[in-house]
């Protein structure tokens, strides 16, 4: 009985912290695919270069010798992200606009096509061009932290929960940066446009808002946020250049079990993943983990295809 | 017929080429990239089934091709089958796995399916990995080689893939000349039209996922023979979806060329650059496949099939483009100089009851959109239903042809109770209609478009054809049949959407604001050629705003106001009522009455 409830509560208290990581990633492309409808299956790669980025700001950039072993890799995570948020910028500016926005209505499929084929592409190139330049070895930002864990508890019946350090502050990051990205988008002009913009790209033009930018400032955003919370599973996780494959899929489960277009539904998307893999564990085979992941994807679409905060639209 | 033996000339070239080029290799290793090469294009074409031509983009096609592979290699492991028995059943497995899948997955549209679909593959290749067939050999079987497909001269796998490339090539091409195809290309374009022009989409994309996963299912289990080991990453991964996504799309997107010149690019580039340069610079080639891709996906968004195929079209089409002659001296043309006769009168309310509908209600949420409607429309009868914007009119079509399912009431054609049918079958009972926001499908011909409305009367190809040009005579596009529905006017649109709902020789036509969006001469014109075919004895509902042509058009009004019916009755007397004046007509029409 003790036994069960610890396994419980630690598998849930996992599920909570992991969760937080993954909504934060899902949000980086929750609001990228919210805005411009675009399947982007680079996000992924995107996020292995904010791991990238944060691992040598930190080791080659002077942010451990300044900042020291237990936070530095924090401040390095966060450097990262506006960084790839430039990197992202750049990406939209040279490639993704030319087959996305305004100007795909006389496509075949809205120009849906190229876009895959394109991000695919990019993809291939981050991922093969990161074997060149970073090499096949497992890389990883560790803390001290990472090794050691705050004890809540006893709570019942004796049972304490163990908080792996680490990640309880990864969370906290994860839960301040979604905040100020809610504030971002909820309150500045900018955030405004770029609602405007998803909602309806024809009206938006009208207003006098540059649908093209938007598109180009909702992708930066995007990619810097995945790419912190890349960052805060790097202190974890160890990596590798193909590592963005892993996490695209987790990426659009948790997009669609939000709803399309919900920027907090994206985050709640990203934690249900989180707490399926983890507390999938107690009932199941750790190698089906990542299936039980995809059953509960597939269910939720099955019943609630709009996902948990979309609304569904169609007019003839 | 010539014309279709005299097609299949290039691909049969293409193929003998390619196997008398496949032979003279010797380098095992490009025997295998040659192998490799049909393989893949295969697969693409397996995707472009699906995908290609019904637009539902599929992630996920590597669960058919790897449930294909791994039927193969544990059928010989654990039972001792041959891949020339097992690579038939693999085929049945993919489009049993097609079906399970499709039933569904086909609930979801745009990119809720393309993402419902990555996940099957990849659960399944967890669950693979969980079973302990992380690798699996194909046992090597010396004493009779042959009887399982196995042979020392790897030139033979080549030619075998050769063969399954032009058979799938060849039942590609099949299926896109018949009614299939057809109705897999208005779902594509259109997938609402499609079903309100009587087209079963859910059946026809059973079909063609099934089709596809069998396609799949069989070239996955040839391929586990060539590479004689599978792994789960290797059949399932989302590399392997990707693959058929790549070659389709690079290609072209609906074509049977497409993926299989994306497969003869890509995959020797591929194989080339790993063998070339993978051992000194570990990832160099992708870093180049990737550029390439991206390269020629800007210059070329549609696949390269489309950008040559346009090119050569645009340089070919210019001395014609010259040629003089208006296309336009149509019959609904020939209407345009005479004024608009006024209808002639008959007596109203006595033929018999086509449609009947009894207190039709609907509501989205809080909002009664139609309440409590009620009318009939007689055989042969003209009815106008009119009222402000958000009264509700569109909605009642939509009831009427089934998009919605009503709350409450009854819609009785021919006394027989309908509503909650789906469009489709309300279509073959009889209603056709066309749309306020036109919904041609653009990449068609009018001929093509109007064909497909034909398809829910017609048993054969043939008589569809008939039946399409008899429309397209009926509302005067005769001329022009033959032009693409991207290049035409509004006018023309028009009328195309009328012949393709006249098409399917339907008893009630469902108008939907025919008229918006034309001059006053298109107009008049378009009210002509509706004139016309209520003098060969059509029954026809329209809704419209422009009052001066409803009045002389219709029999009888009915005038909706936040969903409910307010007055109906002749015209003359609705436009003097009071209440539709205040509600509707308001000051623009009583200016217009005083002139």
């Amino acid at each position: 009985m003790t036994q069960a409830l610890e396994g419980f509560l630690q598998a849930l208290s996992a599920g909570l912290l992991i969760g937080a990581i993954y909504g934060l990633m899902c949000v980086g492309l929750g609001l990228i695919f919210g805005v411009m409808r675009v399947i982007n299956f680079a996000q992924g790669d995107f996020m292995m270069l904010g791991m990238y980025a944060a691992f040598y700001f930190f080791t080659a950039l002077g942010v451990q010798a300044t900042f020291g072993n237990t936070f530095g890799p924090f401040v390095a995570i966060l450097l990262a992200g506006p960084v790839l948020a430039v990197f992202g910028y750049f990406v939209h500016l040279t490639l993704i606009s030319r087959v996305s926005g305004m100007r795909t209505s006389s496509l075949e499929g809205e120009g849906h096509y190229a876009q895959l084929i394109l991000t695919l592409g990019i993809a291939l190139i981050l991922q093969n061009g990161g074997l060149l330049v970073f090499g096949s070895v497992l890389a990883s930002i560790r803390t001290p932290l990472s090794s050691s864990a705050w004890e809540i508890g006893p709570l019942l019946y004796d049972v304490s929960v163990f908080i792996n350090k680490a990640r309880g502050i990864d969370a906290v990051v994860s839960l301040v940066t979604m905040l100020v990205l809610t504030l971002l988008i909820t309150r500045s002009r900018i955030g405004k446009s770029l609602r405007a913009a998803a909602d309806n790209p024809t009206a938006a033009t009208y207003m006098g808002i540059d649908v093209d930018r938007a598109h180009r400032v909702a992708f930066a955003l995007g990619t810097g946020v995945t790419a912190i919370a890349g960052g805060l599973l790097a202190t974890n996780y160890p990596f590798h250049p193909f590592v963005g494959v892993e996490y695209v899929i987790v990426m659009y489960a948790g997009v669609v079990l939000g709803g399309m277009g919900s920027i907090m539904g994206a985050f709640w998307g990203g934690m249900t993943i989180g707490l399926v893999q983890q507390m999938s564990t107690l009932i199941l085979p750790t190698q089906l983990q990542n299936a039980a992941i995809f059953v509960v994807f597939l269910l939720i679409i099955f019943f609630r295809p709009q996902g948990f905060f979309g609304r569904m639209v169609e007019r003839t | 017929m010539m014309r279709g033996w005299r097609s299949l000339l290039p691909i049969i070239v293409f193929t003998a080429l390619y196997a008398a080029v496949s032979l003279s290799v010797t380098n095992s290793y490009y025997q295998l990239v040659m192998t490799l090469v049909p393989v893949w294009a295969i697969f693409g074409l397996s995707w472009n089934l699906l995908s290609g031509y019904t637009g539902l983009i599929s992630f996920g096609h590597a669960a058919f091709f790897g449930v294909g592979a791994y039927a193969v290699v544990l059928g010989q492991v654990y039972f001792d089958l041959s891949p020339w028995v097992m690579i038939p059943i693999a085929a049945i497995l993919g489009g049993i796995a097609g079906l399970l899948i499709g039933f569904p997955t086909f609930r979801l549209q745009g990119h809720y399916f393309a993402l419902a679909m990555l996940a099957y593959p990849l659960a399944i290749l967890y669950v693979f990995e969980w079973l302990g067939l992380q690798e699996v050999t194909l046992p090597i079987k010396r004493d009779n080689p042959i009887a399982y497909m196995q042979f020392s001269d790897h030139r033979i796998y080549t030619l075998l893939a050769l063969a399954m490339m032009l058979g799938t090539i060849l039942l590609t091409r099949v299926v896109e000349r018949s009614r299939f195809g057809m109705a897999l290309l208005a779902i594509k374009q259109n997938e609402a039209a499609a079903e309100a022009a009587g087209i079963n989409t859910l059946a026809w994309k059973l079909r063609a996922i099934t089709l596809s996963g069998a396609i799949a299912g069989a070239v996955g289990g040839f391929y586990a023979v060539v590479l004689l080991v599978v792994t789960p990453q290797s059949v399932f991964g989302m590399l392997v979806s990707a693959q058929a996504l790549t070659v389709a799309m690079f290609g072209g997107v609906g074509t049977v060329w497409g993926p299989v010149i994306g497969s003869v690019i890509l995959i020797p580039l591929a194989e080339t650059l790993n063998a070339e340069a993978g051992s000194r610079f570990p990832g160099i080639q992708g870093v180049i496949y990737g550029l390439a891709i991206i390269c020629v996906i800007l210059l070329a968004p549609e696949g390269l099939f489309w950008k040559v195929r346009d090119f050569l079209r645009k340089k070919s089409a210019l001395p014609v483009a010259a040629t003089p002659g208006p296309p336009d001296l149509s019959t609904a043309a020939a209407f345009s100089a005479a004024p608009v006769p006024l209808r002639p009168k008959r007596s109203p309310g006595t033929g018999d009851v086509v449609l009947e509908v009894k207190n039709l209600s609907r509501s989205f949420g809080g909002l009664k959109a139609v309440q409590e409607v009620s009318f009939k429309l007689r055989q042969n009868e003209i009815l106008g239903i009119i009222g402000p914007n958000g009264a509700g009119k569109t909605t009642v079509f939509n009831l009427l042809n089934g998009f919605l399912r009503p709350g409450t009431g009854e819609i009785l054609l021919d006394g027989r109770e309908m509503s909650g049918r789906k469009p489709h079958e309300l279509c073959e009972a009889g209603i056709g209609r066309t749309f306020q926001i036109m919904r041609p499908f653009m990449r068609m011909s009018i001929s093509d478009n109007v064909v497909v409305g034909a398809y829910v009367r017609a048993k054969t190809d043939a008589e569809a054809r008939q039946l399409a040009s008899q429309a397209i005579a009926r509302v005067g596009l005769t001329e022009i049949a033959d032009r693409i529905a991207g290049e035409l006017t509004t006018k023309e649109l028009r009328l195309m959407e009328l012949a393709r709902a006249l098409a399917g020789q339907p008893r009630i036509l469902l108008l939907d604001e025919t008229l918006a969006g034309l001059g006053h001469d298109e107009a008049n014109e378009v009210v002509a050629v509706i004139q016309q075919l209520a003098r060969d004895g059509m029954t026809i509902a329209i809704i419209e705003h422009t009052m001066q042509a409803m009045v002389r058009l219709v029999d009888s009004f009915v005038v909706l106001d936040h969903g409910a019916v307010i007055v109906e009755g002749e015209p003359e007397a609705v436009t003097r009522d009071s209440r539709v004046i205040e509600a509707y007509l308001g000051k623009k029409w009583m200016a217009h009455a005083s002139n």
